[in-house]
């Protein structure tokens, strides 16, 4: 540590003796600078005056001209006056004027935008690192970061002013200094990188942990043997609960390890609960990161439907129907066999992107789209065609990339984008590029039911002024001919017609495609044969006249007359023909030959003859090959007995395919499927496992809860815990969840207020012991630290809105299985003269005040006019009993309603709260009686500590009670969602099925309630409460012993 | 993730460069080059260009390539989604985004480039987070920074970059509280030579010009918001909301910014404003053509066409075009083959026309095609779709702000085939 510490002095005394010789060994030194500038920056540091007339002269218009494109004439200026204004700089960085400083910075950043080399400056500019002007310090970084790597030596000079940023109170200062020193690329400052990343990750500011996020992939490429190290800081990062460092740290861990898929686990959940409130780029990364861990970690969730379609489509063509059944049956066995259940987790992405699909940014849309066609079962990926057509409306680029996506979808998933057909209409001012994939999609989308429309719109197309678009448009309709049988003729026509067009490249693409459809079917269609042989006198396109002979050649059986004369006319013109087309003469000729040799002998062996003093050697291999194979000569071999069979040999047709098939083995959105290859450090998208992998090491491992005190942490340890429940797998939880995150969304703006104060407070407190750890430096570290608290407490408001979106994505979490939270009525709106009151217990801690209920309230106002002043008066209440009003509700606009949160603490009673309720003209008398479960609050046990709890509330304060299960209460999960939706209570993990528990602890005095149920043969079961309370004991066994035999 | 950025103009200058990891040569952009000539027209650049160790990655506005360099593997979109909002960003600071105001500005534009990428990942785009770190030119701001030597850039953390409401500052303050919702609904669609409508459909955005002081909490509803097929929303926007209760729920950034995009549901029938008669013909012999279009109203619910302009690409024989017309002024540019009619209002009374004739180079065959005409209209005070907007109410500020709705109709991709 020591030693790196003095490294900046001893650079200095390097630089120092060198620096005198450094400017004359400049173009040694770095091999970067351009040839063509270095000279004269060798020649102004020797002897600036005399050459300045020579090179005026000599150099103007050579080697400053070519670089400076714009005009000679400034060429010319700003080589003479080059040099001095090098100078000139130097003075004015040397002066002490902050303003002629900052006029000098400013005139050389211009110069590197334009590319020039101003690296002769970098002593003059590097001195006024330290520099007290925010601004001149600035470009001073963008200049040192420009040329670092270049002169390494004097860039260590700046080391030593970074690290006293890092230790400096303002958070934007301490963040600029690590982003400016990960940025030099100079290898031996590589430990004191390290050391400082290392110490910004546990930073307080959040900002200058994500600024260590960012330097983590600077620093491995610099030097990637410190990956080991920097996949500990990566791991310490992903743990960070903040949205601002999520995105940073995904991306560094994509650089660095993006195999290290184990160290995702534990932040999985974390990861998808807060990707919504991740800024839009860390988004992208972050879903293509998950997309990749959800096809490592999760079953494939279309198994069952791609057997069965497998076999559906072989019965599709089984004539039998009988084998048709037994398939059917087969399949169905099979599904039998493995029925598929999604992880939670799995659905817990789904539903956590979904919203993103209507995000602004077209990158963000993208990686939802490919994550659903990559994850989704088939049933949902549906929803993204949607917002990809969408996108379709964005600039041009976004356009071309979408469309190569949908293309690549839409041979596997048609459907999906069926009826959005008529968005991939082609405009006359689109450009050629996304033509060209327009049409793509259109030819894919094709199918009997709107064929007749596509065909119509490729018509217009074919009229269009753009020939290479005409030319695609014309392949097109071949390829929609060749896959739809119904109407190939109706195609067929249409292409012999433009056989008469006037554009010579029409006509050449639509012999080409009217060759690969005639193979599929020749008989019929020996007139456009025929036709096409009178072509061959007009069309120039060499592969359009190949195309012809090839045809003319391969059924000349059915133009007996035609094919010996369109030789005659071929060699005549042999010579003068491109290769393919000469080839293809060759290949007309030797077929001839074999089915009508009496007319053809001669005028192929004359072929033959020029082709074998051709140019090309194919063209000479090709003709005395042939001449081997079909003149029978005594030297030849066996083979030419089979020369009919080889030459006229019935060939397969062309099967015209998209371009993007099977393209999708590439992660949809990447640029490796764009481009169809592989791109650098491209990660494969995983095959799906046969089995699932261990769902439960994403399971959050949870702290010793004695331990811990403070609010959040217990916060957080209720919400990991229905993970528990929720592995049980059953769908039930999670669309309980989404109704009551909506719920929880309504408060968001009342428990902001409210949390803001102490939910900062416990923030600091956790992350305070965390560094506690770290003993080095431990008083500095206060000092610093109450000095950011101050900074810190600025900004409560953003603070508590964070935190409140956090809360809230969290809440998708905490379900209580049971369903809604149930509403109680406050004030009816008839009494309430128009002024709705109802009331929930929400089960969220209530923040101001630990041993308080939390009792979420919402006002309607169903009158025509403005609520105004609604607070509380005059509360009465039984001794003990406190109540936390919420803050008075200014106005209420009519037919609008709102929602706060009051704490109330009951004393754990169940009597009842009464005050007033005041509106600016009305009080009304109402009253709060909470029900027994809701008094209390969910605790975390293990199984032996619920035992030893137990132990302790023996005898009175065990309550005991028989009891018959109602006809519903078929297995354990529902007991679990009737107890829990009674009482606020936590499930205990328990190995026997046959018993239930759950614990909680009084809200207002903490005390434990333990709830056991034990479910015996025939519905019986017995139910147990132990609690130090004895009433409470008593009224919650009713409560249970009622809901659950319903 | 992006490694350098070039900026060159349509004449192929590379104006500058820029580079947020070891300096790429900016021999690198030959192969752009390469691609640029063989596109022909800008528009057909492809927006990918391999190299034998890099990508580029570039797009085209406002007469400027912005081409960026990419080493690994990263979503295209990602690269092209930035680069727009950079050239958004420059529109943003210097009121347009030209080839001039970059390089006046080039000491900005390159503090900008610093904020906004770190090793090449996005940093800092927000544009009011930009705005707190580097403040925009303005002309006073530059008289009083020459004099008092004090500088553009800001010395604390933008409040907004720690915040979860990146896109607003704190302590806004406003005299006047007003809040403006344009309203601009475009019409896309394709009528073939009949009048007959092959595709239509309304795409709409939301824009909004929000000057409220403090943390204003806005949510604006709709009468018909059933309308809404699809849509896409500023961040601000709170998902959750939409989709129970179909109110645009949202904490408002300051200044003007696009709330929402969307688009209106296939069922409804789109109203087509006006209908158009053409008959453009070129003869077989005389190399001449005949050419004569009325634009009247279809279904305009009583309100007024302006800005009413037809543009037709001609084919590349048509050397000049001898015209007349009843109502505005007819233009064509004989070098990119243009006709341009700029009509303005629609007077339903006398519809205006345009007829003449065009001479062809002689001896050329007759064009195969008769050029589409492309429309572009304007109707104020009125949304095609008929989206209102019910109310907009705010929370979490007391005092009363000025709210004001404006409804515009346009034509998007409005074409007739011809």
């Amino acid at each position: 540590m020591q030693k790196l510490l003095q490294l900046p002095v001893n650079a200095v005394n390097i630089v120092k003796s060198v620096q005198g010789v450094v400017q004359g060994q400049e173009e040694a030194l770095s091999p970067v600078l351009t040839p063509d500038s270095s000279p004269q920056n060798w020649y102004s540091a020797v002897q600036p005056e005399e050459l300045r007339h020579l090179r005026s002269g000599g150099m103007g218009g050579g080697g400053e001209g070519s670089e400076d494109r714009p005009g000679l004439e400034e060429g010319l200026t700003s080589v003479q006056s080059q040099p001095l204004r090098h100078d000139d700089l130097k003075e004015m960085l040397d002066s002490n004027k902050d303003s002629l400083k900052l006029e000098a910075m400013k005139r050389i950043v211009a110069m590197i935008a334009r590319g020039k080399n101003t690296s002769d400056l970098f002593p003059a500019v590097v001195k006024n690192v330290a520099c007290k002007n925010i601004e001149v310090k600035k470009l001073v970084y963008v200049y040192l970061v420009r040329y670092a790597e270049e002169q390494q030596d004097l860039a260590l000079l700046s080391i030593s002013t970074f690290q006293r940023g890092l230790k400096d109170p303002n958070q934007l200062i301490r963040a600029s200094a690590l982003r400016v020193l990960s940025s030099i690329r100079v290898t031996i400052i590589v430990p004191i990188m390290m050391l400082a990343i290392k110490e910004a990750a546990s930073d307080m500011s959040p900002y200058v942990r994500k600024t260590a996020a960012h330097a983590i992939p600077k620093l491995h490429s610099l030097d990637p043997e410190q990956k080991d190290q920097l996949i500990e800081v990566i791991e310490k990062l992903l743990a960070d609960k903040t949205t601002l460092v999520a995105g940073s740290v995904v991306m560094a861990f994509e650089e660095v390890c993006p195999d290290r898929i184990d160290l995702i686990h534990k932040n999985y959940r974390k990861l998808c609960n807060l990707l919504i409130d991740v800024e839009e780029w860390g988004q992208v990364v972050i879903i293509n990161m998950l997309t990749r861990y959800a096809r490592t970690q999760f079953l494939n969730p279309n198994i069952n439907e791609s057997l069965l379609e497998d076999s559906s489509e072989k019965a599709f063509y089984a004539s039998d129907d009988e084998e048709d059944e037994d398939k059917k049956a087969e399949a169905a066995a099979l599904v039998k066999r493995k029925p598929y259940v999604m992880d939670p987790d799995h659905r817990l992405l789904l539903r956590n992107t979904k919203p993103l699909l209507q995000s602004r940014n077209a990158a963000v849309v993208m990686a939802v789209a490919q994550l659903y066609f990559h994850l989704a079962p088939k049933a949902e990926v549906g929803i993204i065609a949607k917002a990809l057509v969408r996108l379709m409306r964005s600039h041009s680029e976004v356009q071309y990339v979408v469309l190569q996506n949908v293309a690549t979808m839409t041979i596997k998933r048609r459907g999906m984008f069926e009826p959005y057909l008529k968005s991939f209409y082609i405009r006359s001012t689109d450009p050629t590029q996304i033509k060209i994939l327009k049409l793509e999609v259109l030819t894919n989308l094709a199918n009997e039911t709107n064929i007749s429309t596509i065909l119509r719109e490729f018509q217009t197309y074919i009229k269009s002024m753009d020939k290479d678009f005409v030319a695609a448009s014309i392949q097109a309709i071949g390829r929609c001919a060749t896959n739809i049988g119904e109407v190939r003729d109706t195609c067929l026509n249409g292409l012999v017609q433009l056989l008469s067009n006037r554009d010579e490249l029409v006509v050449a693409e639509s012999v080409v495609v009217i060759k690969k459809l005639l193979q599929m079917q020749p008989e019929q269609h020996s007139d456009i044969i025929k036709h096409m042989a009178k072509l061959i006198d007009n069309i120039q396109v060499p592969m359009a006249r190949a195309s012809i002979l090839w045809l003319i050649g391969e059924y000349c059986e059915h133009v007996p007359k035609i094919a010996p004369d369109v030789l005659r006319k071929m060699a005549k013109t042999f010579t003068n023909e491109e290769d393919i087309v000469k080839l293809q003469i060759i290949n007309l000729a030797a077929k001839l030959y074999l089915t009508n040799s009496k007319q053809t002998k001669l005028l192929t062996q004359y072929v033959l003859n020029l082709a074998k003093y051709d140019q090309n050697y194919d063209i000479r291999d090709r003709a005395r090959f042939i001449r081997q194979l079909i003149v029978p000569t005594d030297k030849s071999g066996a083979l030419s007995k089979y020369a009919k069979k080889l030459f006229l040999a019935l060939k397969p047709a062309p099967v015209l395919e998209s371009p993007f098939k099977d393209r999708d083995h590439f992660q949809l959105g990447s640029l490796s499927h764009l481009l169809n290859a592989k791109a650098g450090g491209y990660q494969e998208l995983p095959e799906w496992p046969e089995s699932a992998p261990d769902p439960s090491v994403r399971n959050v491992e949870i702290p010793d809860w004695s331990k811990c005190t403070s609010r959040k942490d217990r916060k957080e340890k209720k919400l990991d815990k229905p993970f528990y429940s929720d592995s049980e797998g059953d769908s039930g939880p999670t669309e309980s969840a989404d109704s009551e995150s909506d719920s929880g969304s309504g408060s968001e703006s009342a428990s902001a207020s409210d949390e803001s104060g102490s939910g900062s407070e416990s923030e600091e407190s956790g992350e305070e012991t965390e560094s506690e750890k770290e003993e080095e430096d431990e008083e500095k570290e206060k000092k610093r630290k109450k000095r950011l608290d101050k900074t810190k407490a600025k900004k409560p408001a953003e603070e508590s809105a964070e935190r409140c979106a956090i809360h809230t994505s969290y809440q998708i979490n905490t379900i209580a299985p049971s369903g809604s939270i149930k509403m109680y009525e406050l004030l009816h709106r008839i009494t309430g003269e128009g002024l709705a009151v109802e009331y929930c217990f929400s089960r969220q801690p209530f923040s101001p005040d630990p041993n308080m209920v939390a009792v979420q309230i919402q006002f309607t106002n169903n009158t025509n006019s403005e609520t105004k002043n609604l607070h509380i008066e005059e509360p009465r209440l039984q001794s003990g009993m406190r109540i936390r009003e919420f803050a008075e509700i200014e106005v209420l606009a009519a037919g609008e309603s709102v929602t706060v949160v009051m704490g109330i603490d009951f004393c754990d009673s169940t009597q009842a709260a009464n005050f007033q309720l005041c509106t600016h003209t009305r009080k009304f008398f109402v009253s709060i009686q909470p029900p027994v479960g809701e008094l209390m609050t969910p605790v975390f046990l293990t199984e032996n500590d619920f035992k030893k709890e137990q132990g302790k509330l023996m005898g009175m304060n065990e309550i005991s009670e028989k009891l018959t299960l109602g006809e519903k209460c078929v297995n354990e999960h529902v007991i679990v969602e009737r107890v829990t939706a009674t009482a606020n209570l936590s499930r205990v993990p328990c190995g026997s099925d046959k018993e239930c528990r759950f614990a909680g602890k009084t809200v207002s005095s903490g005390c434990l309630v333990l709830v056991t149920v034990t479910t015996k043969e025939g519905g019986r079961a017995q139910l147990t409460v132990n609690c130090e309370k004895m009433v409470i004991g008593t009224m919650l066994v009713k409560d249970i012993m009622q809901a659950l035999s319903q | 993730m992006i490694h350098s950025l070039f900026l060159i103009n349509n004449a192929g200058d590379l104006f500058l460069e820029k580079h947020w990891k070891s300096v790429i040569s900016r021999s690198i952009c030959d192969y752009f080059f390469e691609a640029r000539e063989k596109a022909v027209e800008p528009d057909n650049v492809p927006p990918v260009i391999r190299t034998p160790h890099h990508y580029l990655i570039n797009i085209y506005r406002e007469k400027i390539f912005f081409v960026s360099v990419i080493q690994t593997e990263v979503p295209p979109l990602f690269v092209i989604e930035f680069l727009h909002r950079v050239a958004e960003t420059f529109q943003d600071y210097f009121g347009e985004c030209s080839e001039t105001t970059i390089k006046d500005n080039v000491v900005i534009v390159y503090e900008l480039l610093e904020e906004m990428l770190d090793n090449g990942f996005p940093l800092a785009t927000e544009s009011n987070i930009l705005k707190e770190l580097i403040r925009p030119p303005t002309i006073l701001r530059s008289m009083v920074n020459t004099i008092t030597g004090s500088s553009n850039v800001g010395e604390t953390l933008p409040t907004g970059q720690l915040s979860n409401i990146p896109w607003r500052r704190a302590g806004v303050k406003y005299t006047n509280n007003e809040a403006y919702f344009d309203v601009v609904e475009e019409i896309d669609a394709i009528l073939d030579k009949s009048g007959t409508t092959v595709f239509a459909e309304i795409q709409g955005v939301i824009d909004a010009c929000v000057k409220l002081s403090g943390m204003p909490d806005l949510t604006l509803s709709f009468m018909n918001p059933r309308l809404l097929d699809d849509v896409s929303f500023h961040p601000c926007v709170r998902y959750k909301r939409w989709e129970s209760e179909r109110v645009i729920s949202f904490i408002p950034p300051d200044g003007n910014f696009q709330l929402m995009s969307y688009h209106i549901s296939a069922q409804n029938l789109v109203a087509i404003p006006i209908y158009v008669k053409q008959n453009i013909s070129f003869f077989e012999t005389g190399s001449s053509g005949r050419l004569d279009i009325t634009v009247g109203p279809k279904q305009t619910m009583g309100k007024t066409v302006e800005c009413l302009v037809v543009t037709v690409h001609m084919p590349k024989v048509v050397l000049s075009a001898n015209l007349s017309a009843t109502q505005g002024t007819y233009n064509y540019d004989p070098v990119t083959k243009i006709l341009l009619w700029d009509i303005g209002k629609l007077n339903p009374q006398k519809l205006p026309n345009l007829k003449g004739s065009l001479s062809l180079q002689s001896g050329a065959p007759k064009p195969e095609e008769n050029p589409s005409l492309n429309i572009d209209l304007k109707i104020q005070q009125f949304a095609i779709s008929g989206l209102k907007v019910n109310r907009l109410d705010m929370y979490g500020e007391k005092y009363k702000p000025f709210k004001g709705v404006k409804y515009v109709t346009k034509a998007g991709k409005f074409q007739v085939r011809t």
